[in-house]
């Protein structure tokens, strides 16, 4: 996180040095230049105080994630039928479930799972939409319809569906939910890195790489890709909440997260079965997938206002 | 001057815009004062001259974060500075008009030519179908459109950038202006073309006796065009003497941009560099 | 022997109806250490020859010989060190998020040069920056100083011939005259033969020895500046660039409007 270095450095005890260093109109290394450029970006992101809750929320996840065992008032699994179907109290604060586990320690470490899930998704479709949308659009012509009707095929089908069928090509189990969602995932990458492109590949600073004698390959990867990269970890992070809302999807018909793991889209889904007697056993997970979409989606605007290059 | 007799169409005394930025205060125009009567007057200077700022506070049109502040700006009997947004949407466009560098920007693309120079009268004097498409073909040949009833359908696309920027400027001049600013109007066309445009602006101007504010970074143009010419530098009006003695100006700066200028018939080895005295900032 | 010879050169785009001959059969030669002009007004093709001759555009037809060697539409990589080019808006040719020191990195690293820390030190001093520049991104810096790290690009492989295509029609005046004296300065140091692009008359008659007046993809005219200083023009059309562009004539730009009734249905 950039934001937290800068806020960090800002007020460290040479507030006044550091302030000059990042402000100076005038950069003198390649250090300076990025960090003054992640600076008054970060400026900019704390403008917008959506963004900023958005952020907040995002951050706790990540802590919470990190200090699950810290922060777990029980384990896991740990199953008690004498307290079965408690509401929340003082001894199981959001209550507990069928089997007597502590929902607010599941959710803990659920959290855990949401964020592999997230994080790998993003690792896998980011470079898969960029690679793929960048070529169509380097090279256009014949690359161009061939990549982009299978990019159509792909998103001509719903999300969850596709995923559903990869699910059950592959075999239940959250890594197969993994690549099902990756492979749904990637398309409308492709597509906006693709518009990117088309409109990239003809500025002038591109015919200028080509005349210094630049391969298509280097010109992709060293020019054109650092350009798509502002709006595609945008879009991702935009998405973020629909991956989130797909990998519990699949959690919920059973295809996902395998029980016992604490899955917020699997525990939802067991919770639905006691909703009329007890709520808090499917209201809780389903609180925690709303906040983290809603956080992403909220922290995304905020890195569209920051990020993309048009407002700079 | 020219208009001494009359009363001005325009008076700008003392007229400064700042900016707030994250590093400082910008100040873009700094205490402009000038006239115009029924005549063109040309304000020429770099970019960050504060030219085309000054063009657009006269309509209010500057951006939300700038700071206009003037001992007076007025329009005929209009106290602009005063003045409400109400105020101004019934002046825009009216009774001042504004002519920008590029008629594609500026021209809908979905709607033929001849109904959005329709759409630039006033409601209260429109007078029916027929009238209307008769005074737009009028205002479509005074432009000097050749074939007013063919280019009356066309679409934007499929007229040259000479002809949009004819469009533009009968669509400027439908309602009657009393006044006409025109921000680089010919920047963006070949020398040619850009001749036929300023003719016709020169016709107009003189035939209806409008006032024209006329920004340029073009000193021959300005020179051989205009009435009278401002010369802007660094946010001041740092030179102001009539167009067919510009060549004899006293003012450093202006003299170092004519220096500047490569000319065909006398070769120089190099030309001459602008020295920026920082004495023009404040004198 | 000529370093640059045009031979019959054709490029034209689209196809069937729509086919737009942007170049037309259009032949020159430029004398090593020369300095050619093309002038014409927008869509004249003037840039099209030159995105033909540096290899940015490869559907072109007819011959050009640079330095004794015949070239294909597809270039080998050691042309590029021979021929470069200064593009017209130093707003667009500069790499918004790379700074000074990536950009010109980039043909160091392409054309494997050693010394790079050096070259770059030195082409900056060249066009006149200092090393304060050199970790600047292209937001930092005005219209002038761009074009100068632009021109500092294309000097960073000592090129033998430079396309400079409408180098300083988007700078002020003051800055124009600044980039002019450079290219005069460079051109003579490294003795490059250069190929000047621009609309702007005055700018081609202060920077080159001859020039060809373009039209609709044909040359109309070659000439000298000589002849254009004197005011010698044979053909009609470089008369008419010439009046206008000393000014504005209420007279001729009457009579100009005149000749233009072909220009609407033209146009329409």
């Amino acid at each position: 996180m950039t934001g937290n270095a800068h806020s960090t450095a800002v007020s460290a005890p040479s507030h006044q040095g550091w302030h000059a260093w990042l402000t100076a109109e005038v950069t003198t290394s390649p250090r300076q230049a990025s960090f003054q450029r992640m600076y008054f970006g970060w400026l900019r992101f704390l403008r917008n105080p959506l963004a900023v809750i958005g952020l907040v929320i995002l951050v706790a996840l990540l802590l919470v994630a990190i200090l699950a065992p810290w922060l777990a008032q029980y384990e896991v699994n740990e199953q008690n039928l004498t307290t079965r179907l408690q509401p929340p109290s003082g001894d199981h604060w959001l209550g507990t479930d069928e089997l007597g586990r502590d929902i607010y320690s599941r959710l803990v470490y659920g959290s855990r799972i949401t964020l592999y899930i997230a994080c790998l998704v993003a690792v896998i479709a980011a470079p898969l939409g960029l690679i793929i949308g960048t070529t169509a659009g380097y090279f256009g012509g014949w690359t161009d319809t061939v990549l982009m009707r299978i990019t159509d095929v792909f998103l001509s089908f719903p999300g969850l569906v596709l995923a559903l069928a990869f699910v059950a090509a592959l075999g239940p189990g959250i890594e197969n939910a993994v690549i099902a969602i990756a492979l749904t995932a990637w398309p409308p990458i492709a597509r906006l890195a693709r518009a990117e492109t088309l409109t990239i590949r003809s500025s002038d600073y591109i015919a200028a790489t080509r005349i210094q004698g630049a391969s298509s390959v280097r010109i992709i990867v060293k020019h054109v890709v650092p350009m798509c990269m502002p709006s595609v970890i945008v879009r991702i992070t935009l998405n973020m909440a629909g991956i989130i809302l797909t990998a519990a999807g699949l959690g919920f018909l059973g295809l996902g997260a395998q029980p016992p793991m604490p899955e917020w889209g699997a525990m939802l889904s067991t919770g639905r079965q006691y909703m009329i007697g007890s709520w808090w056993l499917a209201a809780m997970p389903g609180l925690a997938i709303l906040l983290t979409s809603l956080a992403f989606n909220l922290f995304g605007d905020g890195l569209r206002d920051v990020l993309d290059p048009r407002t700079e | 001057m020219v208009a001494a007799a009359e009363a001005p169409l325009l008076t700008v005394e003392d007229l400064s815009i700042r900016f707030l930025t994250p590093h400082r205060i910008v100040e873009a125009v700094r205490g402009v004062s000038f006239t115009l009567g029924r005549e063109k007057v040309g304000i020429v200077g770099e970019s960050g001259s504060g030219k085309s700022m000054t063009g657009r506070a006269i309509l209010k049109l500057t951006p939300a974060n700038a700071m206009v502040e003037a001992r007076a700006l007025r329009f005929q009997e209009l106290d602009i500075m005063a003045a409400t947004e109400r105020d101004m949407l019934r002046v825009r466009g009216r009774r001042i008009s504004l002519i920008l560098q590029d008629p594609k920007f500026s021209l809908d693309p979905i709607m033929r030519v001849g109904d959005q120079i329709a759409e630039a009268i006033p409601p209260d004097k429109r007078e029916g179908k027929a009238r209307t498409r008769e005074c737009v073909l009028e205002m479509l040949a005074a432009v000097r459109i050749h074939n007013p009833r063919r280019v009356y359908d066309l679409y934007p696309h499929e007229i040259s950038g000479g002809m949009g920027q004819r469009v533009m400027i009968a669509m400027m001049l439908m309602p009657e202006p009393a006044m006409l600013i025109a921000d680089k109007p010919t920047s963006a066309l070949d020398v040619t073309v850009r001749m036929q445009v300023l003719a016709i602006i020169d016709d107009l101007v003189t035939r209806r006796g409008l006032g024209l504010v006329f920004i340029s970074h073009d000193l021959n143009l300005v020179a051989t065009f205009c009435d009278r010419v401002l010369i802007m530098y660094a946010g001041r009006i740092v030179e102001s003497c009539k167009a067919s003695e510009l060549r004899h100006a006293r003012h450093a700066y202006t003299q170092g941009l004519l220096a500047s200028l490569p000319r065909i018939a006398e070769r120089r080895p190099r030309l001459a560099v602008l020295n920026r005295d920082p004495a023009w900032l404040t004198e | 022997m000529a370093m640059i010879a045009v031979e019959d050169l054709s490029v034209a785009f689209g196809s069937g109806e729509s086919l737009v001959h942007a170049v037309d059969g259009v032949s020159f030669q430029v004398e090593a250490g020369d300095t050619f002009g093309l002038v014409g007004e927008s869509g004249c093709g003037k840039s099209t020859i030159l995105r033909a001759l540096s290899g940015l555009n490869d559907h072109w037809h007819g011959q050009i010989i640079i330095d004794g060697a015949r070239l294909e539409p597809k270039r080998q990589r050691s042309f590029f060190k021979k021929v470069q080019m200064v593009f017209q808006d130093p707003y667009g040719s500069l790499h918004p998020r790379h700074t000074v020191n990536t950009t010109l990195m980039e043909p160091i690293a392409i054309h494997g040069l050693d010394r790079a820390d050096q070259r770059i030190a030195q082409v900056l001093e060249q066009v006149g920056l200092g090393p304060a520049f050199r970790f600047r991104y292209p937001h930092q810096l005005s219209g002038g100083q761009r074009q100068r790290v632009a021109i500092a690009r294309a000097l960073i492989l000592e090129p033998k011939i430079l396309l400079l295509d409408e180098p300083t029609s988007a700078l002020d005046v003051s800055v124009q005259a600044e980039i002019l004296n450079l290219l005069a300065d460079i051109r003579s140091q490294a003795r490059l033969t250069c190929i000047l692009v621009s609309h702007d008359l005055a700018v081609i008659a202060h920077m080159c020895h001859r020039l060809a007046v373009m039209n609709q993809g044909k040359i109309y005219e070659e000439l000298t500046v000589d002849d254009l200083a004197g005011n010698r023009p044979r053909h009609s059309y470089t008369r008419q660039l010439l009046q206008a562009s000393l000014g504005y004539d209420r007279r001729l730009a009457a009579a100009a409007t005149l000749a233009d009734d072909g220009l609407d249905s033209g146009a329409a």
